[in-house]
C-alpha cells in the first residue's frame, strides 16, 4: 500500500531584506496511515514551516517547491488552492500551539466547530451539532451540549486546546498536524492532551505528524522521528533507535542538553552546543551544523552531506557517520 | 544556627476580580497563608500549575506587591521596614521572557547599569568597568556593550537580564521561569550559568518553573502549591523519591523523560484545575484526588511536619517520628 504522504525535496524559501531566507532546504518525508512522525529541532530550524507547506498554508510572501507532495493519491503540488482548501479541514487537518489566538473570539465554539462539516460535507447544520456534540464529549469535556453556546475567552486553555482538537476531528481527517499542541499548557495538563491525541489517533486511524521542541513529548509519543537543523532534515529515525543510538553530532548534543531526574545528577553540568543557530541566505554548501560540531573536518565544508541509510529506517546527514 | 535569610509568616494576597455593569468584584485569594523560610546559599522551587500563585508570590517576595495579610521578614526585619531600595539592592528578578523584561530602546549597557544609576554610587568609567565585568562574569562579550535587545539572540538577553539582577550584589535572585521561552541548547547553557554564579557569589534562589526535570536539576528544596497554599515541601531528592501529597505525585507522573516505549503516563487527575474565585470547601484538591475521603470534603487540612518535610493532606499524620500515611 502506498504511503499516506510522500514528500521529496520540499523547499521553503522566503524573500527578506537581507536575501532570500531557504526555510526549509530539501525535505523528504514519509507517512504511512496510523503513524505518528514527530519533527523536532529548535526554533528558527524550518519545522513549523514544513509542517504549513504541507498543508497549504505558508505565508503569502513565502514560495514553495517540491519534487513531489501526494497526499492520499492526490499531488499537492500542482493542485489548484480552491481544491487545497476543500482537503484541508476534511481529509487533513491542523492543530496549533496557541488556541487562544488560533480561535475566533468573536464566534462561539459551536459555530466555529460546525463550519468544518457544514463547508466539506454540506450537512444541516443539526447533524453538525450532534457530531460536535460527541466530539466535544469525546475529548473529555463535560456537559458539552452547553459548551457550544460559549466563546473563547469562557474557557481554560486546556479547554480551548481540546476544543481545537475536537475540530481537527470534526470531518474525520486522515492526517492531523499538530504544531506544538501542548507548549503553552501545564504539564499536567499536557499529559492529558497527548494521551488523548494518541487514543483518538488510535481510534479514528489516523495518522499524526507531531511538530515540538520537547524530546520528552517525542520519545513518549512519536512512531518516528526526524530531527530538523537550519532548514534540513539532519537525522531521520525509529523513535527506539534514536533515544539508544543517535547518530547525528547535533541529535547527540540536544539529548545531552536537557536534564533528566533519575539520569543527570541533580547540579552537575548539562552538555552545551556552543555557537549559534545559522541564518540560512547566502551560501549554504557543506555541513551547516559543521561551526558547532566538536568532530569536524575539513570535508564537512564539501557539498552535501548526502543522507546515508545505516540502519533499517535509520538514515543521517553526517560524513562522520559510516 | 543562624535564621533564615529571607521568611514568610502566613501571607497572604488577594485581589478583587470581575465587577462590571451590575456585576459585583469578588476577592480572589491568590495566596493564602503562606508560611516558608529560606536559608542563605539554598535554592527554593515554586511549583505548581497555572493559577496556583507561584508568581504572585515571588512578586510579594521581591517587594512589587504588598501582602493583605502577614509579613515577610529579610533577616528578621520586615520588607517595608528595609526599604524599597535595600530590598532592590537585596533581592533581584529575573523573567521569563527575555523579550519583554528589555527595554528595547536602550543598550545593552544602559540596561545591566540602570540598578547602579537608581542605587547611587558608581558613574563614568568606574560604572562601565563594573558593567563590563558583570558581561564577562554572565558569559556575555564586552563589544556587546552599545548593542540594543533586538540585535541579540534570546540566550544572550537571557544573560542580559541576569547580569541586570547581580550588577548590585544582590543575596536573593528570584527566577521566574528563567528558561522555559529559551531553546533546549540555549537552556541548559542558562541553567549551567545560574549554578555557577550561585556558587561563585553564594546566591540564595527563589526559582519557579513547571519543568520538573529542570526543578529536580536545580533546586534544594521544592514548594508544590496548589490554589494559593502550600501543600508540600521537602528537600528535592526526598521529594522526587518519595512525593506525599496527591497532587505532587500527579504532578511528577506527569513528567515526561525522554524514555521511549513507555507512552504517555495517565495522571488520574479527572477534573479540571478549579476556579480560584470559588474554590473547593475542604482540602482544595479533593475534586481531583482520587484517595479522597469524607473528611477531605469538609476540612481543609494544614501544614504539618516538621523541618525535613511538610505535607498539607489528610492522608497523612505528624508524629515524632515524622510523617506517616495512615493506615485505614
Amino acid at each position: 500500500m502506498a504511503a499516506l504522504l510522500e514528500v521529496e525535496n520540499l523547499r521553503v524559501d522566503i524573500p527578506t531584506p537581507s536575501g532570500l531566507l531557504h526555510a526549509v532546504r530539501g525535505v523528504d518525508l514519509q507517512l504511512d496511515r496510523g503513524e505518528t512522525l514527530s519533527l523536532v529541532g529548535e526554533s528558527g530550524c524550518g519545522k513549523s514551516l514544513t509542517a504549513l507547506a504541507l498543508m497549504g498554508l505558508l505565508p503569502a510572501a513565502a514560495q514553495r517547491s517540491a519534487l513531489r507532495l501526494r497526499f492520499g493519491g492526490e499531488d499537492l503540488v500542482a493542485l489548484p488552492e480552491r481544491e487545497m482548501s476543500d482537503l484541508r479541514g476534511d481529509r487533513m487537518a491542523m492543530v496549533f500551539q496557541e488556541p487562544m489566538t488560533s480561535l475566533n473570539p468573536a464566534y462561539t465554539v459551536g459555530d466555529q466547530l460546525e463550519e468544518a462539516l457544514l463547508r466539506h460535507r454540506r450537512l444541516p447544520r443539526s447533524k453538525a451539532r450532534e457530531r460536535a456534540v460527541f466530539l466535544l464529549d469525546r475529548v473529555g469535556i463535560t456537559a458539552a451540549g452547553s459548551r457550544l453556546s460559549q466563546y473563547p475567552h469562557q474557557l481554560s486553555g486546556g479547554l480551548r486546546q481540546r476544543v481545537m482538537i475536537a475540530m481537527a476531528l470534526m470531518c474525520g481527517p486522515e492526517l492531523i498536524v499538530a504544531d506544538e499542541p501542548t507548549t503553552a499548557l501545564d504539564v499536567t495538563v499536557q499529559a492529558q492532551i497527548l494521551r488523548l491525541l494518541k487514543e483518538l489517533q488510535r481510534e479514528f486511524k489516523m495518522a499524526l505528524i507531531l511538530i515540538t521542541h520537547d524530546l520528552g513529548i517525542v520519545a513518549r509519543v512519536a512512531d518516528r522521528v526526524a530531527v530538523m537543523y537550519a532548514g534540513e532534515v539532519v537525522e531521520s529515525a525509529p523513535v527506539k533507535a534514536l533515544f539508544q543510538a543517535s547518530r547525528h553530532p547535533y541529535t547527540r548534543g540536544l539529548m545531552r542538553c536537557i536534564p533528566v531526574p533519575g539520569r543527570t545528577r541533580p547540579g552537575e553540568k548539562l552538555g552545551v552546543i556552543a555557537g549559534l543557530v545559522p541564518t540560512p541566505i547566502g551560501d549554504l554548501t557543506g555541513c551547516q551544523f559543521r561551526n558547532r560540531c566538536e568532530n569536524a573536518r575539513p570535508d564537512c565544508a564539501r557539498p552535501g552531506p548526502e543522507f546515508r541509510r545505516l540502519d533499517a529506517g535509520h538514515e543521517v546527514r553526517c560524513v562522520l557517520a559510516a | 544556627m543562624n535564621g533564615p535569610l529571607i521568611e514568610l509568616d502566613g501571607v497572604s494576597r488577594s485581589f478583587s476580580v470581575g465587577g462590571g455593569l451590575f456585576m459585583r468584584k469578588r476577592p480572589l485569594h491568590a495566596v493564602s497563608g503562606v508560611s516558608l523560610a529560606i536559608g542563605r546559599g539554598e535554592s527554593l522551587a515554586l511549583v505548581g500549575e497555572s493559577g496556583c500563585g507561584k508568581s504572585t508570590l515571588a512578586r510579594l517576595m521581591i517587594g512589587l506587591l504588598e501582602p493583605s495579610a502577614g509579613a515577610i521578614r529579610l533577616d528578621g526585619k520586615t520588607l517595608a521596614a528595609h526599604g524599597r531600595h535595600a530590598v532592590a539592592r537585596r533581592i533581584q528578578p529575573v523573567f521569563q521572557d527575555p523579550y519583554s523584561s528589555l527595554n528595547p530602546r536602550k543598550t545593552v549597557g544602559a540596561i545591566i547599569g540602570l540598578p547602579l544609576d537608581v542605587q547611587g554610587g558608581a558613574d563614568g568609567a568606574q560604572r562601565r568597568r563594573q558593567v563590563e565585568a558583570m558581561m564577562e562574569h554572565v558569559g556575555l562579550a564586552r563589544r556587546l556593550y552599545h548593542n540594543y535587545p533586538n540585535q541579540l539572540s534570546g540566550g544572550q538577553r537571557q544573560r542580559v537580564a541576569i547580569a541586570r539582577a547581580l550588577i548590585t550584589h544582590p543575596e536573593i535572585v528570584v527566577c521566574d521561569e528563567p528558561t522555559s521561552a529559551l531553546d533546549v541548547s540555549v537552556q541548559s547553557q542558562i541553567l549551567n550559568l545560574l549554578q555557577d554564579l550561585r556558587r561563585e557569589l553564594g546566591l540564595t534562589y527563589v526559582f519557579i518553573s513547571h519543568n520538573l526535570a529542570v526543578v529536580e536539576h536545580i533546586a534544594t528544596r521544592v514548594a508544590v502549591m496548589y490554589l494559593g497554599r502550600i501543600v508540600e515541601e521537602a528537600a528535592t531528592g526526598a521529594l522526587f523519591r518519595a512525593p506525599r501529597h496527591p497532587y505532587t505525585r500527579a504532578l511528577l507522573d506527569s513528567v515526561l523523560t525522554p524514555e521511549p516505549g513507555l507512552g504517555v503516563p495517565d495522571t488520574h487527575l479527572g477534573a479540571a484545575y478549579p476556579d480560584p474565585v470559588n474554590p473547593p470547601p475542604g482540602c482544595a484538591f479533593h475534586p481531583r484526588c482520587s484517595a479522597a475521603l469524607v473528611q477531605c470534603r469538609r476540612d481543609r487540612p494544614s501544614l504539618a511536619g516538621d523541618d525535613r518535610a511538610r505535607v498539607a493532606c489528610h492522608l497523612y499524620v505528624s508524629s515524632r517520628s515524622g510523617l506517616t500515611r495512615r493506615t485505614s
